[in-house]
């Protein structure tokens, strides 16, 4: 069926309306301001749960019959127990058992774990995912094969869209290394110990019904409750809810890749050389390789200056602890912890501090965290000449990734993208991005091993490294060194077909993602 | 013709920027491509193009190819396709991927040789950034780290590499394999501006000799000016011995190294960090090549992971009179720098002997003092070397002395 399209304010070829509802094209950044109150979910009543205020009951399957759920719900999950988590599918599982058709699943973000999910999307209990989709779930939206239309949100737009009542939650299905018989729940203790439970707060307060899943259960009450019993419906206590392996990495560790190590290096000179790493700093960075090799190259100027970061935003590793240990670092602010040094000084350390990205990147709340970070290190797929960045799709096509916070993050006052000029033998650095995850006005520097590019927007940064000895570049110099190496790729062929969608952090289309061609 | 099925390169999942391809000659039924690549939808086209051009190079006219890619760049994939053509029909042809204008450039006998990068001759995925660390040499080795049934493919590699990848002014090097194999592997490298040869294993001043002419014949054959620079291994017993006479084996030798696995091997005892068992052949080979006016440069260390401990070892190094070191890790080649390179107590001093000396000339003293002190000659020589060393590495601006501030100059001057 053919959709009626429009050109968005950033260019893009984008539908007026995804899965059946009408939708708002991109408009440019900030430029959205939604009118009217927050959404609300329906009013319970007390007297309605019971009076020892006991909530459990026998099994999952049992808690989802007594929330109603029919066809054509909306489920949401949070992605606290990663790779590990047994409780996301075993819903899906239990639905198809019971016949239910045409689920939407509203997970924070989806892992390979989840990717069994698959065969609910063919059998029909699921018809679509809103929220991330990696690998082999992403490659089978690209192709086309899932019957709704995927909805990529950041972490924060995840949050403006419970929050307008964009998305309804019909039931929230919790996952908590511990919890009591009323529902208060945290992530810092249990054999499934996950740290914290930043991406559940929406859930909980906004859906109709929610169902907390734990397999430990301590005496009332649970403290300190992430998630407070009094928005909980139905307690499950089952034998494992996730594999702690998988939850969390014992360790995690710098990359060894000397390529990688060396967009680091690069990556600390200019932050230091720039002068936007300072005494009272503000910073955020992943857990991958190379962020956490700019970690500890960051930690060691801050020691060498005797400077002080005011506080970092997570999710944290070992390697920010050792920060705030040492004391380089004033404060760590939380969404989620990494490995389990990180979840030993967020127990332990007054000064870790759990912050949900409900407060952290969301557009409806009254300022926002991120815009208060003067750093912020960041990947991408593809950056264009614009600079342009995409995180969802790669250069052939397919929906790979999520957005995760990436676009909420891109609001801080120096945005940097470490990025290698190319990965195996494609250039990273493109004409024009394949899907439109950030504009460009919000990148403030790209940084690789044969180069680093400013945007032009930001002359004070231009300036800031005159006569420093960096290797500065123009984002076109760096993609002709790239496709002098790699030789100029063909570009994918896509049906007119729209698989995803891509919404800008305030809830508008930013971008599409199109069927790939078949071959 | 010698078989019907030949297979060159890597595959797996761990194997990056490399390909595997088999090829199977076939009597009729021309050109069949079976592609498996990683970057199918961007450059599946231009792979098939590219192998289809170089079967027509080859007059290959009815074969079934198979390749499984894991991003391998054109001159890989030409490299791997070269190799396989090889082992079906006998052919002088080459294929030859551009060879990069960046790439002609030379070297000089004396400049540094603190780094040098190995990189195993048959690894593209190394090869390709190794330009970007800053090494004062890329080795490209066709020795211990290639396989033996890996050595014909890995020659046509390196020599693909060498036109095709921009090492960034590193000393251009490869690591020929010994006897027979190492004079065929010349016949590939040398014509596509190699700036030295390392000769593992030389035991004898005749065998520096015996490779020297051959490279002489090919520069002759291909009509190159440019110098060739050699730098024979010592790694065993015979070889210490021998020391100064194979580095006085040719002009073009410019550099001594010492291999001292093999060395402490052929001596049958265990290499320790310490290195007490390989002291003397350490300091032999120093003076040798002091005596021979040329480098002497030292084993590599082997634990990539302990900087620290490398770190110690580049200062024993030095002390004993190395001038450089071999790297397996681009990470290794800063602290090998800044460990050869003068520390910043060396300069202030060579810096005040050195004016100290400028000062006596220009008053026509005969003698050089500083302080209460007399300075030899030869310890202004060495002063000057370390300055000069300092200027080279941009520790120090070449005008120094106009830069101090004249108070300075007169402290010394008294």
């Amino acid at each position: 069926m053919p959709t009626k399209t429009v050109i968005n304010a950033a260019g893009r070829s984008v539908p007026l309306e995804i899965n059946g509802q009408p939708v708002v094209p991109f408009k440019g950044v900030g430029k959205y301001k939604p009118e009217g109150r927050k959404y609300a979910p329906p009013i319970p009543t007390c007297s309605d749960y019971p009076d020892d205020g006991n909530k459990v009951v026998s099994s999952l399957g049992e808690a989802l019959k007594r929330c109603g759920l029919k066809d054509g719900m909306t489920i949401s999950t949070h992605h606290h127990l990663r790779d590990g988590d047994l409780v996301s599918n075993k819903v899906f599982e239990l639905a198809s058992q019971m016949g239910i058709k045409d689920l939407i699943w509203f997970p924070s973000a989806s892992f390979p774990c989840n990717d069994p999910v698959i065969k609910y999307l063919d059998d029909g209990t699921m018809n679509r995912i809103e929220g991330s989709m990696n690998g082999p779930l992403g490659r089978y939206v690209s192709e086309g094969k899932m019957k709704g239309t995927a909805v990529l949100r950041s972490h924060g737009g995840r949050v403006q869209a419970i929050q307008d009542g964009e998305v309804r939650i019909d039931i929230a299905v919790l996952a908590a290394p511990t919890a009591d018989s009323f529902g208060n729940a945290k992530g810092t203790s249990g054999k499934s110990a996950c740290g914290v439970l930043g991406y559940a707060k929406a859930d909980y307060m906004y859906a109709t019904k929610v169902i907390v899943v734990t397999d430990n259960l301590v005496d009332v009450p649970c403290y300190p409750m992430e998630i407070e019993g009094n928005y909980v419906d139905y307690v499950v206590v089952v034998d494992k809810i996730g594999i702690p392996e998988k939850i969390i990495s014992g360790t995690t560790q710098i990359t060894k890749s000397p390529d990688r190590l060396l967009i680091a290096e690069l990556t600390a000179s200019f932050l230091e050389k720039s002068g936007i790493l300072h005494d009272g700093v503000t910073i955020q960075a992943g857990a991958g390789g190379t962020s956490l090799a700019i970690a500890v190259f960051v930690h060691q100027i801050l020691k060498n200056n005797g400077w002080k970061s005011k506080f970092g935003f997570g999710g944290s590793t070992k390697y920010m602890v050792k920060m705030l240990e040492e004391g380089q670092m004033g404060y760590i602010l939380d969404a989620q912890v990494f490995d389990l040094d990180s979840v030993r000084s967020i127990e332990n350390n007054p000064n870790h501090i759990p912050y949900p990205v409900f407060n952290a990147y969301n557009y409806h709340s009254k300022g926002n965290l991120t815009s208060m970070m003067d750093i912020m290190i960041l990947g991408a797929t593809e950056v264009d000449l614009n600079f342009n960045g995409n995180v969802v799709t790669h250069s052939d096509g397919y929906l790979l990734h999520g957005i995760g916070g990436w676009q909420n993050c891109l609001h801080a006052r120096n945005v940097i993208l470490p990025i290698p000029l190319f990965r195996d033998r494609i250039p990273v650095i493109v004409d024009e991005v394949t899907t439109l995850c950030g504009p460009g006005e919000l990148i403030d520097v790209i940084i690789t091993e044969r180069g680093i590019a400013i945007n032009p927007l930001r002359k004070d940064l231009i300036e800031s490294v005159k006569g420093s000895g960096l290797p500065l570049k123009s984002l076109k110099e760096l993609k002709d060194e790239a496709e002098k190496i790699c030789g100029i790729p063909q570009k994918p062929q896509f049906d007119d077909e729209i698989v995803a969608a891509i919404k800008w952090v305030d809830g508008t289309i930013i971008d599409v993602v199109r069927k790939i061609k078949n071959q | 013709m010698k078989k019907i099925v030949a297979v060159a390169g890597n595959s797996g999942p761990k194997v990056r920027s490399d390909c595997e391809i088999s090829l199977e000659l076939k009597s009729a039924g021309g050109i069949d491509i079976d592609l498996t690549s990683k970057v199918n939808v961007l450059y599946g086209e231009s792979i098939k193009k590219l192998v289809v051009e170089i079967l027509e190079v080859f007059g290959i006219k009815h074969a079934s190819v198979k390749i499984d890619d894991s991003g391998a760049l054109p001159f890989v994939i030409a490299a791997r396709m070269e190799s396989v053509v090889k082992q079906l029909i006998d052919t002088d042809l080459e294929y030859l991927p551009e060879f990069l204008e960046e790439n002609n450039y030379t070297s000089t006998r004396d400049r540094f040789r603190f780094s040098r990068l190995y990189l195993p001759g048959n690894n593209p995925g190394l090869m390709i950034n190794a330009g970007l660390h800053s090494a004062d040499g890329i080795i490209l080795d066709l020795e211990d780290s290639v396989a033996p049934e890996k050595k014909d493919e890995a020659r046509i590699l390196v020599r693909n590499a060498l036109r095709q990848i921009n090492f960034m002014g590193a000393e251009r090097m490869v690591r020929i394999n010994q006897g027979e194999r190492g004079l065929k592997d010349l016949q590939a490298i040398i014509p596509n501006n190699v700036n030295l040869v390392l000769i593992p294993k030389c035991e004898s001043r005749e065998y520096i000799i015996k490779v020297e002419n051959e490279i002489a014949a090919i520069k002759k054959k291909f009509k190159i000016d440019n110098k060739i620079f050699l730098m024979p291994i010592i790694e065993s017993a015979l070889g210490v011995e021998n020391s100064f006479n194979i580095a006085m084996g040719s002009e073009n030798v410019v550099a001594l190294a010492i291999g001292l696995e093999d060395y402490t091997a052929d001596l049958g005892v265990t290499r320790t960090f310490e290195g007490t068992e390989s002291f003397y052949a350490r300091t032999r080979l120093v003076v040798a090549a002091r005596a021979a006016g040329i480098q002497a440069i030292d084993s590599v260390f082997s634990d990539v992971a302990d900087m620290a401990a490398l770190g110690e070892n580049v200062k024993v190094s030095k002390s004993l009179g190395f001038e450089g070191m071999g790297c397996i890790h681009p990470r290794q080649i800063p602290v090998i720098r800044k460990g050869f390179a003068p520390d910043e107590a060396e300069i202030e001093k060579s810096k005040k002997i050195v004016l100290a000396f400028e000062t006596a000339q220009k008053s026509g003293l005969g003698v050089v003092a500083l302080g209460s002190k007399m300075i030899d000659p030869p310890v202004v020589a060495r002063a000057q070397k370390t300055i000069d060393l300092a200027v080279r590495l941009n520790m120090l601006s070449h005008d120094w002395i106009d830069q101090l501030p004249s108070d300075e100059k007169q402290a010394v001057k008294e």
